[in-house]
């Protein structure tokens, strides 16, 4: 990778240090949402849906989670995975899995307070009729997600949009090692610093281009299953 | 014509029963018993309690205090009831799916969901739209889509709560035929209704609710032809009832 081409020319001719940086940024913040998804859906159908002590002490504390700053985070990721911390063993500390572990911290509560907010208006809607059909706790859980998912794909799209978006957790975390935890928020963050203008705004350009499909495809796929599922 | 087994959840015996909410009395006293038979019309003006006694008689809520009883039971987990409110909930799904969503939550073996959906759809004249988005079908078929679903528990006590509300004439017909249907292969039919007329055609005994009691619990061509209360006599005859 070059810094003296254009921006423009370094995302046509497809610069490959470029891409392995988008390549890697994707796999990362894509991950991240991924088990953000499985645990903060199934965390957020739950609060949604069950009534005990302090739950709502745990929602105002959810909601606020969402405005996590991503350099606590990444503080706290680190300290953890540290040669000295108690995860040190697992060796993850400067590699991606730590990237993908500290975007999931951000990420999850995002997908769990809306899912939480998407599934309790929902439950509004169904409590009468599941309740007749003697529907249980837990079918309830899965049947409000299902009928909630094309409502939910907002929810994950908010969740990837600060996960790519994201810089602070994972440059402390991830060390933005070239070739190896250099994404494209590190990248560029690290080329500006520098004075490598085209390759920051080239890795700009595609951050902006690949946020824009994802959300497209998103609005698609949503708006094709509400018109076959209703 | 299909004749049922005993009904476990029949007769269903309200003993001066009451349900409060906050400082309301919506049923003050209720003492009904809903046996086998023709169809059960609970008919009054609105905040009667007719919706609240079927809500009740569903086991939705609790009584305040007296007694419910099913089949001699005081257990409300419904066996072999099922109710289509005023306004049913489609489920986000087609049709069929919103049947198979309610054979499956019934324990239904998995293998006759196919022919079960089908048969159930056929009988509401919904089987060419099997496929079709719940939230897509008019009013009236999704009237009848939740009789369907509400059917598809098989079960022995079908409560409606006002199903032909702001229907047309001929999406009220198809309803009420297949309450007749219903009724005729012996599920124990409990609705309510503001249409007098309706209450005429369907009704094998008629129940007047009045300010959350039971003013009258006749059957029909008694209730109809020789009224014993004032209230009766008046809400035949197009009075308002307030």
């Amino acid at each position: 990778m070059t810094g003296d081409g254009s921006a423009l020319h370094l995302v046509l001719t497809g610069d490959p240090g470029l891409f392995a940086i988008v390549r890697l940024s994707l796999l990362v913040s894509l991950s991240a949402v991924l088990f953000a998804t499985v645990i903060g859906v199934p965390a957020g159908a739950l609060l949604a849906l069950t009534r005990f002590r302090g739950r709502e002490a745990l929602v105002v504390f959810l909601n606020a989670l969402m405005g996590l700053p991503p350099v606590v985070v990444g503080l706290a990721v680190f300290l953890l995975l540290s040669r000295s911390g108690p995860l040190g063993e697992w060796g993850l500390l400067f590699t991606p899995q730590a990237m993908v572990i500290a975007q999931a911290i951000l990420v999850a509560p995002i997908i769990a307070a809306l899912t939480r907010q998407t599934v309790e208006d929902l439950w509004v809607e169904y409590q009468a009729e599941l309740t007749a059909m003697n529907v249980g706790p837990l079918r309830r859980i899965g049947t409000l997600i299902w009928d909630a998912r094309f409502s939910l794909v907002t929810a994950l799209l908010a969740g990837f949009g600060r996960a790519a978006a994201e810089v602070g957790a994972i440059i402390i975390v991830g060390g933005n090692i070239d070739g190896f935890t250099r994404t494209m928020t590190t990248a560029i963050a690290l080329e500006t610093s520098k004075g490598d203008l085209p390759l920051a705004i080239g890795l700009g350009m595609v951050l902006i281009v690949i946020v824009v499909v994802i959300n497209a495809l998103a609005w698609a796929a949503r708006r094709a299953g509400e018109r076959f599922a209703g | 014509m299909i004749m049922r087994p005993p009904a476990l959840d029949l007769p269903i015996m309200f003993v001066a029963a009451r349900v409060v909410t906050g400082a309301v009395t919506i049923l003050d006293g209720v003492t009904l018993t809903i046996a086998r038979g023709h169809p059960t019309v609970l008919v009054g003006p609105n905040g009667a309690g007719k919706t609240t006694l079927l809500h009740a008689a569903m086991g939705l809520i609790p009584v305040s205090g007296g007694l419910i009883t099913w089949g001699g039971r005081e257990t409300s987990h419904p066996r072999q009831r099922a109710i289509v409110f005023q306004r049913p909930v489609m489920l986000r799904r087609s049709a069929a799916g919103n049947i198979r969503y309610a054979l499956a939550s019934a324990g239904i073996p998995r293998d006759s969901w196919h022919q079960r959906t089908m048969t159930l759809l056929a009988e509401v004249g919904l089987a060419d739209l099997d496929r079709r988005p719940a939230r897509r079908l008019s009013g009236g078929e999704q009237q009848r889509l939740a009789l369907a679903r509400a059917l598809a528990r098989d079960p022995a006590v079908l409560f409606l709560d006002e199903p032909t509300a702001s229907l047309d004439p001929a999406a009220t017909k198809a309803i009420e035929d297949i309450v007749r249907s219903v009724s005729a292969r012996g599920v124990k039919v409990v609705m309510s209704t503001h249409d007098l007329g309706q209450a005429r055609r369907l009704a094998g005994n008629i129940v007047l609710l009045h300010r959350g009691q039971v003013v009258e619990d006749r059957p029909a061509a008694e209730f109809f032809a020789a009224p014993r209360t004032n209230e009766a006599r008046r809400f035949i005859g197009g009075e308002l009832l307030v």
